[in-house]
């Protein structure tokens, strides 16, 4: 199943993205001109080292930044230019974010932090608690809803970051290294689950620098210097990236 | 910035935000109240000043009121100015004689006494009580201190004219040179001199102010038999019909003592005339000077109060950086920031100032148990609890705004970096 063959809507419409910073006298070019098309039910992973604006694109593309010019729409509409309390609605609303470090409330128990996004939303009180209870069951963390974030292990607490992520169903779901933080069998357990949602019809956008995350996609975004090196869905991404390693090892090994 | 779009979704976030300030609060019990320190002795100190102030006020009030407010005191005085500077004062004093025809001549004056007291032994028997107030009075003294005979006579007219040896004792003589319950028409030694006791004399009113709490020894005799024992220092007590006419009986009395004493235009008068009304104003004057100086007082330290909330909050805004930033990255609006943060820092000041409330009405409960008794009507006024109240929340939401504005403008992005 790839976006060729099941061509549907594009959610996200990114063209001519730049941004630039300036730090002292120097301006820093973290994205340089990067268009690409995101449709729905697409599993896209956007890999590249650090310092090739694949965070700042990320930032951009979660309605957090703005883009110094160029157009994001996402859903058809243009959100860039909306002001700050717009902007918050879109986060609210349409993206969902999970984050390498989880970013959970240590004072609440896991289902009210799931229901921190529905806070404020215009979903009324009663709806809410309902809706935090599917999302903590979509991640299979029912029995531990009660549990306050440090009586969770790590992945669990992904888990539940995950379901407030999803709780106001998202078109998007944005996550940052969501697996940075945990051990190979938590991060293993936790891509299982962004794979099964992606099955659910779940749009997915992951930023990475692991090549096995990133293999749970099926499409791959790789960045360098704030511009799209290579955007292949996964299996041809993996031929050319072994192309490419053995290139560099027929490098170093003749000198 | 906007806020809201809607105003139940505006109640809504108050509530939320109400909610999470208390949790927030409970999670840092002891900062919260080391924080509030400063607000709840502001508080406190304004509701107990305030509750103090108006307890004097009825005190003094009722002390005047007990006096009489329309009561005129006439005492002779040596002037600053003219011939009469440097005359001995004893022979400015009152004669009996210079007083009469007063109250035909004085229109606004109701009532007239002549009063001249003195100290000596009075004993009955074998009981001998040493430094009794002896006054002699005329017979309208009845009617101008309120107090009359409770049992036997007043004095008659005959009795003033021919200077007769009778008394009027109050109980407290009565008990303590054990005299008969009926004792009217017992003999006493007042001094040398033998008085036969007409009758009983109510208890002095409970002066407050002006009397020591317990009452006196007292002995009546008329006017001129007091004189007759003593040529002493007369004063004057007229009482004006209502005491807003006692500018006008003022004026009158001026009038016909100057004429009496034969005082020629231009020369200061040689006697004084005391409105009890005059010590009011400048006693109300005082209390509101009092009022103003603890206002200033109640305000630096409540100043100083938010002052400590708004550092607090600051801190609270730096520690909850990280917060900040997922809040917003999951959608809340700059306008719900700040108000989480605004709506904790009134929440904080509403806590001190209940507390300060609370320790004001026990300040002032401690005021009315104080022993003699002088702000025993001590209370706050509700009007104060309600402005002491909105005091708080105003601190509160001043206090709070630098740092809820600082909040509510975070980068997000920024905010979730900050370790």
């Amino acid at each position: 199943m790839t976006a060729s063959a099941n061509p549907s809507p594009a959610v996200i419409r990114v063209t001519e993205l730049k941004k630039q910073y300036k730090v002292g006298a120097e301006t820093i070019h973290a994205l340089d001109g990067v268009t690409l098309d995101i449709r729905a039910r697409e599993y896209v992973a956007i890999m590249g080292a650090s310092g090739s604006g694949k965070s700042t694109l990320m930032n951009i593309l979660g309605c957090l930044d703005r883009p110094s010019s160029g157009m994001y729409e996402l859903d058809g509409q243009a959100v860039s230019t909306l002001s700050a309390a717009a902007m918050a609605r879109v986060r609210n609303q349409r993206i969902g974010f999970v984050f390498q470090s989880f970013e959970l409330l240590p004072r609440f128990s896991a289902l009210k932090n799931v229901e921190l996004p529905l806070i404020y939303s215009d979903v009324p009180w009663r709806s809410r608690r309902k809706m935090a209870r599917e999302a903590v069951d979509r991640v299979s963390l029912t029995d531990r809803a009660r549990h306050r974030p440090n009586q969770l292990s790590g992945g669990q607490r992904q888990r539940v970051a995950i379901a407030r992520a999803l709780v106001c169903r998202p078109t998007i779901l944005l996550a940052d290294e969501p697996t940075g933080n945990l051990d190979t069998v938590t991060s293993a357990e936790i891509l299982r689950l962004f794979s099964q949602l992606h099955e659910q019809g779940q749009t997915i956008v992951i930023v990475t620098h692991e090549p096995d995350v990133a293999a749970h996609a099926n499409r791959i975004i790789r960045m360098r210097d704030g511009k799209v090196l290579s955007d292949l869905p996964v299996e041809q991404d993996n031929a050319v990236a072994s192309h490419r390693e053995a290139a560099l090892r027929v490098q170093k090994g003749a000198p | 910035m906007r806020l809201f779009l809607h105003p139940i979704s505006l109640l809504r976030l108050l509530l939320q935000s109400a909610w999470l300030a208390l949790d927030q609060i409970w999670a840092n019990k002891m900062r919260s109240i080391l924080t509030t320190i400063g607000i709840i002795i502001g508080v406190a100190s304004a509701t107990a000043v305030i509750a103090a102030l108006t307890g004097l006020r009825l005190y003094v009030l009722e002390s005047f009121e007990s006096i009489g407010t329309n009561k005129i005191f006439i005492v002779p005085e040596r002037p600053q100015t003219g011939k009469l500077k440097n005359s001995n004062g004893w022979l400015l004093r009152f004669h009996p004689e210079e007083f009469s025809g007063l109250l035909e001549h004085c229109p606004s004056v109701a009532n007239f006494t002549r009063s001249m007291g003195q100290r000596l032994d009075v004993s009955y028997k074998d009981k001998t009580e040493s430094g009794v107030s002896i006054t002699g009075i005329d017979p309208q003294w009845h009617q101008i201190e309120n107090r009359f005979v409770t049992q036997g006579r007043p004095f008659s007219l005959i009795d003033g004219q021919q200077a007769r040896p009778v008394c009027l004792i109050n109980p407290k003589v009565r008990d303590k040179l054990a005299l008969p319950t009926n004792c009217v028409g017992e003999t006493i030694m007042v001094g040398e001199a033998r008085f036969t006791i007409m009758g009983l004399i109510e208890e002095h009113p409970q002066t407050g102010m002006f009397g020591s709490g317990d009452s006196e020894l007292e002995v009546f005799i008329p006017f001129t038999s007091a004189w007759r024992m003593n040529n002493g220092f007369i004063v004057g007590i007229a009482a004006s019909r209502s005491p807003s006419v006692s500018e006008d009986a003022r004026a009158e009395l001026t009038f016909f003592l100057r004429k009496q004493r034969h005082i020629k235009p231009g020369e200061p008068s040689t006697f004084r005339l005391e409105i009890i009304e005059q010590y009011l104003t400048q006693f109300n004057n005082m209390a509101t000077m009092i009022t103003l100086v603890a206002a200033g007082i109640v305000a630096i330290s409540l100043v100083v109060g938010g002052i400590g909330i708004m550092n607090i909050m600051l801190v609270s805004v730096s520690e909850r950086t990280r917060e900040i930033g997922l809040r917003k990255a999951v959608g809340a609006r700059p306008g719900a920031i700040l108000l989480q943060f605004l709506v904790e820092a009134v929440i904080l000041c509403l806590f001190g100032g209940l507390i300060g409330i609370a320790i004001g009405e026990t300040l002032t409960y401690g005021l009315t148990k104080l022993p003699n008794g002088g702000l025993a009507k001590a209370s706050i006024p509700f009007i104060a609890i309600v402005a002491s109240f909105f005091f708080s929340a105003a601190i509160g939401v001043a206090s709070g705004m630098f740092p809820a504005i600082k909040a509510a403008r975070l980068d997000p992005i920024e905010a979730l970096r900050h370790e």
